[in-house]
């Protein structure tokens, strides 16, 4: 028998981003007040989710719904399960360092309208959130499309022609897949009555015709275009024109991983994975999310905007998510879970010291960073471990992931399967290792320095002077850099850390129905 | 014996004439004393709709006869829970347009402050009197006092606005006319003007021709007047060259009262059962889908903020109808039956006030027309700004505001009716919707430079309009959000689920 227990503490969670937006707002003209909500906040919230974890791991249900019977039979309100705390505890924790890394950021490169970045930032947590822990579908898109239009103003925070483009271009496919998933509720809706997230799914095939479920998986794909695969990816690399901080929160932990997580529960809890394999839709979606691993790896290797390969390598890493659940097996899903927060912490780490790049040297594409690793050795070594964990190597986190990965494409018996996640975790060596070595061990050429006669570069061939003391605020970038790259380290050694791996045998427990 | 409460329905309308002769004779004395004896009756009419709504609740309907006229003779004012609705929400949005209306008027029209609120209480007595009366030519008396003291409030500016107001005045006599055509039809085959008398009279006659050619006649007339597509050319216009609470007024309130008038029409005069004989739903869902479709690209074209909120009513009077006409089909409570339609009527009634009160303030500020002018305002005019993106975003669909529960009902219903093409249409109208508001809220926030490539002059000091006009555009903003909530948690929900036991469309009969 399932236990559930009605608590406050979603509640509270969902609170603190939202409170926060507020009193950022009020505080504008102070600077440091402002700066201390969203950390307060962060850390509060945090303390709120991982407190539930353990009830959740030992299989009970949190829940607490605020309007009952908006339409008949759906509450609005949370429902948290194992898989949905992962996801909140990722993004929560997460929220923490980056803010932290936002004031160093922010205030090194004199950024403009710093209050509404700090706002948006808050009600985009307040949406990511929401998204984890509510218990249903109307209650997700709701604040699915609260994380969208309150991520706009980041993506054009920069306010130039480009940025101004790249944020209508977020928008047109985000809150177009919007109105799919609409339909794709409602539909769903009108179907079986009720949208809630249920382990063994919600749809039946048998009163429902077969081509009806088809359009309605399709429709929900669809609506899940925050999960960036291909051929509705071009949103991302674009919506890399906005500060660092956003694209290593937003654009690889919660607005992308909202739209993975909505494929999972869609996967699992609506469909069902019986349903899934009854209509084939599991080879389908894992055949369809290979070609997206694998072509945005291609595409990656020629970029030469260090974010913009890293957003082709986000693209790529969110279609192993949607691959792994594809595959329908326990080691698979497992792996598609566990990825989530795995790939945040690395995906971030990266991100932040392509932030940390910018910042100290002002430099954003990749060859122009020869030697940048003997100027800023503590954020590349940061650097290699992420890039390192991406490409699967132990005994950093993205070695578990590929492992059960591995395995549950094994469990599937399909073993062409095998072979795509080796092929495409190749590729992760193929447009990784040309920015560690290029950092580490590429000289700067000799005409540049003969070029521009200024003393910095001079200084720069030898010498280097360490870009890293100078900047005074660079301690609130370090600091952020350093705790996740020794996570990604440490949660492969002791995946229990933070309830991930408990929390992951949970969700899968309840989805084998034992 | 009556209760004081039911010569409500009756004060409310006398008051209202009354008040407009004696703003009259007071402004004459004291300019001043205008707006204070306008606001104090509107105030006043707010209060006894409330009033009157729980006495609905309560005990029942009311019926007021007219001198003591015994109903198929006399007149009579009949309440119920429809027209109690309607009314609030006319007198809620009168009443803020009314707070608005000080500041601004005496800015816009300094000269014609008298005249302006004579006119304005003689057309809240107009709307009001179409919605208390259960007389169907009493209804048409007041339909022609409320357009009639429209057309002047719209020619009020001067200039271009005498133009609009014309075309309005020659579209909206014929559309009066063919009412009155479709009345006389009616008197002539039932002999008789009362509405529940003619609901009665007709069954017997549903199949004659001249009851359906009355029907048709009504239909056409009130289309004119409610501004649906393909008879909307009225509208755009008018919107935009009136002062902002007019076309807040016209958008968010006459229109509408004139869709009440058809549906009090259409299910208490005709009935579920007839309307059932003829095509007329189908026929209207399709016009409904076409005016979405084509005011929304039509308020993509436009440069001027007024106009493009014009014909973004033209869109939604398309959702009202859309929902309207799937009434007869759906029954599922919370969105079988009228309550879509009834619902986007205060929701619409809520975001285009709001709207065109910001339109409003941007011109009262520094005369700002165009869009493409409105760089920076995010700046200039936070709190107005803010009020905007809000009611903009309410009007795009993003949950938890009003637009989106609108949204959904009408999805619901049309999924529930098998109609899954205006599911489609409703999506795509609220993409339509994010291009032209999202260009609007892109150049007010965003913009750093016009599209030569010059680069604005910044820093812009803040300028924000006077206290009394933010008040009610506030008090709007954050409706748009709240309702949305009290839909969600089905609040009003009582009211709309007894309007349609009245007409007979909930699942309960």
């Amino acid at each position: 028998m399932i236990e559930t227990i009605p608590s406050i503490k979603p509640i509270l969670a969902i609170l603190c981003p939202a409170l926060a937006s507020i009193l950022i707002l009020l505080s504008s003209k102070r600077p440091n007040l402002r700066e201390s909500w969203t950390l307060i906040a962060s850390i509060l919230q945090f303390i709120f989710i991982l407190s539930m974890a353990p009830l959740i791991t030992n299989g009970k249900f949190v829940e607490y719904y605020l309007l009952l019977d908006v339409i008949p039979g759906v509450n609005f309100g949370f429902r948290v399960d194992a898989f949905g705390l992962l996801f909140a505890l990722t993004a929560s924790f997460l929220w923490i360092l980056v803010s932290l890394y936002s004031i160093g950021y922010m205030r090194a490169l004199k950024e403009h309208a710093q209050t509404r970045y700090y706002f948006c930032f808050a009600l985009a947590i307040f949406g990511a959130i929401g998204v984890a822990l509510s218990g249903n579908l109307v209650t997700l898109f709701v604040f699915y499309e609260i994380l969208t239009i309150s991520t706009y103003p980041l993506v054009a925070h920069e306010q130039s022609q480009e940025a101004l483009f790249a944020g209508r271009k977020y928008l047109a496919y985000l809150l177009t897949s919007g109105v799919f998933l609409l339909a794709a509720i409602a539909l769903t809706y009108s179907l079986v009555g009720t949208t809630d997230f249920m382990p063994s799914g919600i749809l039946k095939s048998s009163f429902l015709h077969r081509s009806t479920l088809l359009i309605l998986f399709l429709l929900f794909l669809l609506g899940s275009m925050k999960a960036a695969y291909m051929p509705f990816h071009s949103w991302l690399p674009s919506a890399m024109i906005a500060p660092t901080p956003v694209s290593a929160l937003l654009h690889a932990v919660a607005v992308v991983k909202a739209g993975v997580f909505l494929i999972v529960r869609v996967v699992c809890y609506v469909y069902g994975i019986d349903l899934m394999r009854e209509l084939n839709l599991g080879v389908l979606l894992s055949s369809f999310a290979a070609i997206t691993m694998i072509g945005a790896s291609l595409f990656a290797i020629a970029q030469d905007n260090l974010k913009r390969r890293l957003a082709y390598s986000t693209i790529s890493q969110l279609s192993f998510i949607i691959f792994g659940v594809g595959l329908l097996t326990p080691m698979g899903i497992t792996g598609a879970m566990i990825h989530i927060p795995f790939h945040g912490l690395m995906k971030i780490t990266l991100f932040l010291c392509a932030g940390a790049i910018l910042v100290a040297s002002g430099k954003t594409e990749i060859s122009e960073m020869a030697g940048i690793g003997r100027a800023m050795p503590l954020t590349m070594i940061a650097f290699t471990i992420g890039a390192l964990g991406m490409c699967g190597a132990p005994p950093i986190a993205g070695f578990i992931s590929k492992w059960y990965l591995s395995l549950g494409a094994i469990q599937s018996g399909y073993w062409a399967f095998l072979a795509l996640i080796l092929i495409a975790s190749l590729l992760d060596v193929v447009y990784f290792y040309p920015i560690i070595r290029t950092a580490f061990f590429e000289k700067i050429p000799k005409n540049e320095v003969l070029e521009e006669k200024e003393p910095k570069v001079q200084l720069f061939s030898e010498p280097p002077p360490s870009l890293e003391r100078e900047q005074p605020l660079f301690v609130f970038l370090i600091i952020p850099i350093g705790i996740t790259a020794i996570l990604s380290i440490l949660v492969c050694l002791f995946p229990n850390l933070f309830y991930i791996y408990p929390l992951i045998q949970r969700a899968i427990q309840n989805l084998s129905g034992g | 014996m009556l209760s004081f409460v039911e010569h409500l329905p009756l004060l409310i309308v006398v008051s209202s004439i009354i008040s407009s002769i004696t703003i009259l004779i007071a402004g004459w004395i004291n300019r001043k004393s205008a707006w204070y004896i306008s606001t104090a009756t509107i105030l006043g009419q707010f209060i006894s709709s409330i009033i009157i709504l729980n006495h609905i609740l309560k005990f029942g309907k009311i019926h007021y006869r007219l001198g003591g006229w015994v109903p198929p003779w006399g007149i009579e004012y009949v309440m119920d829970e429809l027209n109690a609705y309607i009314l609030i929400i006319l007198l809620f949005l009168a009443l803020l347009c009314i707070i608005y209306s000080k500041r601004n008027i005496e800015h816009e029209l300094p000269e014609k402050v008298v005249s302006f609120y004579t006119i304005y209480q003689l057309l809240i007595t107009g709307l009001c009197g179409v919605v208390v009366t259960g007389d169907i030519f009493n209804m048409y008396v007041f339909i022609e006092i409320f357009s009639l003291s429209a057309y002047a409030l719209i020619a009020s500016r001067g200039k271009i606005s005498l133009r609009a107001s014309f075309t309005y005045l020659v579209l909206g006599s014929i559309g009066a006319c063919f009412f009155l055509i479709g009345i006389g039809f009616l008197y002539a085959i039932t002999g008789s003007l009362n509405i529940h008398d003619l609901s009665i009279l007709l069954p017997p006659f549903y199949t004659n021709r001249v009851i359906i050619a009355s029907f048709v006649f009504i239909l056409v007339g009130l289309s004119i007047k409610m501004a649906l597509f393909p008879l909307h050319t009225w509208l755009p216009d008018a919107h935009a060259f009136a002062p902002s609470e007019i076309s807040a007024m016209l958008s968010g309130i006459i229109i509408e009262v004139s869709t009440y008038a058809f549906i009090r029409v259409s299910f208490s005069v005709f009935t579920f059962k007839f309307l059932k004989i003829l095509p007329v739903m189908e026929i209207l869902s399709w016009i409904a889908s076409l005016a979405i479709i084509f005011g929304s690209i039509w308020a993509i074209s436009q440069t001027n903020l007024k106009r493009m909120l014009a014909y973004s009513s033209v869109a939604n009077m398309g959702y009202i109808i859309l929902a309207l006409s799937l009434s007869l089909s759906s029954k599922t409570s919370p969105w079988g039956g009228l309550t879509p339609a009834l619902m986007h009527i205060a929701n619409h009634a809520l975001m285009k006030g709001c709207l065109f009160l910001t339109a409003g303030a941007f011109i009262y500020k520094s005369n700002l027309w165009f869009i493409n002018d409105f760089y920076q305002l995010g700046k200039r005019m936070p709190y107005t700004s803010g009020a905007f993106v809000v009611s903009a975003i309410s009007m795009i669909g993003i949950p938890p505001s009003v637009g989106f529960v609108s949204k959904l009902y009408i999805i619901l219903a049309s999924i529930e009716a098998k109609r899954f093409i205006f599911v489609g249409i409703l999506l795509l109208s609220s993409l339509l919707n994010l291009i032209y508001f999202w260009r609007v809220i892109e150049t007010m926030y965003m913009k750093t430079g016009n599209h030569k490539g010059n680069s604005f002059p910044s820093p812009f000091p803040k300028d924000e309009i006077p206290i009394a006009m933010l008040i009610p555009i506030w008090i709007l903003a954050v409706l748009c959000i709240l309702m949305g909530i009290f839909w969600l948690a089905k609040i009003p929900m009582p009211i709309l689920d007894r309007i349609n036991l009245l007409f007979g469309l909930s699942q309960k009969l």
